[in-house]
């Protein structure tokens, strides 16, 4: 479904992500895993259309998206939960799912809407209120909620653990797998290995901007490679 | 108390055009961090059009107000794609010399084009004056007051409750957020210049009403009059820029009214200085914290 090859992205002068390749295919969830400063968020920009790779080619859905603006890469199906969730602070829960949104017809979306509140009924119950008074994990949900509204094919999270206590982190890992298993594809970028190798069917290791190891996330989860990631020794 | 009234309509009528030119910095500002210095000059432009459309071409004066505003919208929106838009990675700094350059451009083009001196502008709107309660009322200075409050009105409707206003609200809080959203950011930074020139085209209108006069560097006074009540309002908070526009009017009139008329334009720096040493975050401001 998504197709990355050899993608080279630098941040002036800095070679950001050398020549990496991977692959998701459909109904799958595939983690990217790595260290702080690996290059996972810069591979999900790049996929989203907000850095440029130099060479080498992205294609979804049989369609290459390596050349196109990020808001086109949203309406082919592929949406991403930024790191931090980024939700817009001073809008209230409701524009920001309306604004995940918004590359659809406002008459079609209160049904979405409907069900991105079953599923996080504590967003229905703070709709009206500004997204900055939501706690961190209600930030996710939202961020999450907001990503689901433009009902994407293939889903990225860039770090969906980050800040929350031990039980949201499951909450939110039960979601994911919940939306995998309702058909959306999942592509999730995170520090917490363990958590995310636990839900993926397979993993990549990135370190210092490359692929190292690549397998099964069963298989990775007592791979060497994978805790000298992230133990840096 | 005739004085005081008088004075304070003669407030509400600049500072409604104030006000209106405020509110394009403010949005530009808010949108992407541009002090857009050439906004006044635009003011010049919509000016010059309906001088050129009443005088030169004999046309009516509705023609020439709806032209005005019309020209005043493709200029905001030509300059943004022409001049900042090639800029959008640049340093914020290059991006304000650019401002100031077009400001330049504009002036000096004009004063090309039709020469240093002020040209008349016929009188765009007459009717007769309002009496209310015993006091008399030019007719321009209720309309202008009227038009304004309007104006603002639907720009909070359209920013609070239309896809578009709510698109711009997203881009101005995190532009990078709002492309994955799949909102297409130039086409929203164009909108917003369009929105903003319209109410400068608006404000030129009613300007042209109470000062029946366009000459090639008018535009600049008046946009840095309305760049103050902008920063006393808050850079980037559309009522703060209202409210700063309304303040900086009747702040002029009571100067006027207590004889002291040959410090307006002082006392409308001297509020700038203020703000900027006590309160640089303005009336509604918010205080922006740098990412480290």
């Amino acid at each position: 479904m998504l197709k990355v090859n050899d993608i080279n992205v630098f941040y002036g002068s800095i070679h950001a992500i050398k020549g990496v390749s991977f692959e998701v295919n459909k109904g799958e969830i595939v983690t990217l895993i790595g260290a702080n400063g690996a290059g996972k968020s810069t591979i999900l920009n790049t996929v989203s259309g907000l850095l440029k790779s130099k060479t080498g080619s992205i294609t979804f859905i049989d369609k290459t998206i390596s050349n196109i603006v990020p808001h086109k890469i949203v309406a082919a199906g592929l949406a991403q939960v930024p790191e931090g969730r980024r939700v817009f602070l001073g809008m209230t829960v409701e524009e920001n799912l309306e604004m995940g949104a918004f590359t659809r017809k406002a008459n079609e979306i209160s049904e979405d809407m409907d069900s991105v509140y079953v599923r996080f009924p504590r967003l229905k119950e703070r709709r009206k209120q500004i997204a900055g008074t939501l706690s961190g994990g209600e930030q996710q949900m939202l961020a999450m909620g907001r990503a689901l509204m433009s009902k994407p094919e293939l889903l990225m999270l860039d770090e969906p653990s980050m800040g929350l206590a031990p039980i949201l982190v499951e909450q939110i890992f039960d979601i994911i797998k919940e939306l995998n298993a309702a058909g959306t594809t999942i592509l999730l970028v995170e520090q917490n290995a363990q958590m995310a190798l636990s839900i993926a069917d397979r993993g990549y290791v990135l370190e210092t901007g490359k692929i190292v190891t690549s397998a099964k996330a069963s298989d990775l989860l007592n791979n060497d490679a994978v805790k000298k990631a992230y133990l840096g020794g | 108390m005739s004085l005081v009234f008088s004075q304070l309509i003669n407030g509400l009528q600049s500072g409604s055009i104030y006000a209106l030119i405020a509110i394009g910095y403010s949005m530009v500002y808010g949108i992407i961090l541009l002090l857009n210095f050439a906004h006044g000059d635009i003011i010049m432009v919509g000016a010059y059009v309906a001088w050129l459309v009443v005088v030169n071409l004999s046309l009516p004066p509705a023609l020439a107000i709806a032209l005005a505003i019309i020209a005043c919208t493709l200029l905001g929106v030509v300059i943004e794609k022409v001049a900042y838009s090639p800029l959008r990675k640049a340093p914020r700094l290059s991006l304000l010399i650019t401002a100031i350059g077009i400001s330049f451009l504009l002036e000096n083009l004009a004063q090309l084009k039709f020469g240093a001196g002020a040209k008349n502008v016929p009188a765009l709107i007459t009717g007769p004056a309002l009496d209310i309660g015993g006091q008399h009322i030019g007719f321009t200075a209720v309309l202008t007051i009227i038009v304004s409050v309007v104006a603002m009105i639907g720009l909070t409707f359209l920013i609070r409750k239309t896809k578009m206003g709510k698109a711009m609200r997203a881009v101005s809080e995190d532009m990078g957020t709002a492309q994955l959203m799949g909102i297409n950011v130039n086409s929203t930074i164009s909108f917003t210049f369009a929105v903003g020139s319209a109410l400068a085209g608006i404000g030129s209108v009613l300007y042209s009403c109470a000062y029946p006069q366009a000459a090639p560097t008018m535009g600049s006074m008046l946009g840095l009059k309305a760049f103050v009540a902008a920063v006393l309002g808050g850079i980037g908070s559309i009522p703060g820029a209202m409210i700063g526009g309304f303040a900086i009017g009747i702040a002029e009139a009571i100067v006027s009214a207590i004889g002291l008329s040959v410090w307006k334009d002082g006392v409308v720096f001297a509020i700038l200085i203020i703000v900027l040493i006590f309160k640089p975050t303005g009336i509604m401001g918010k205080k922006i914290n740098e990412k480290v």
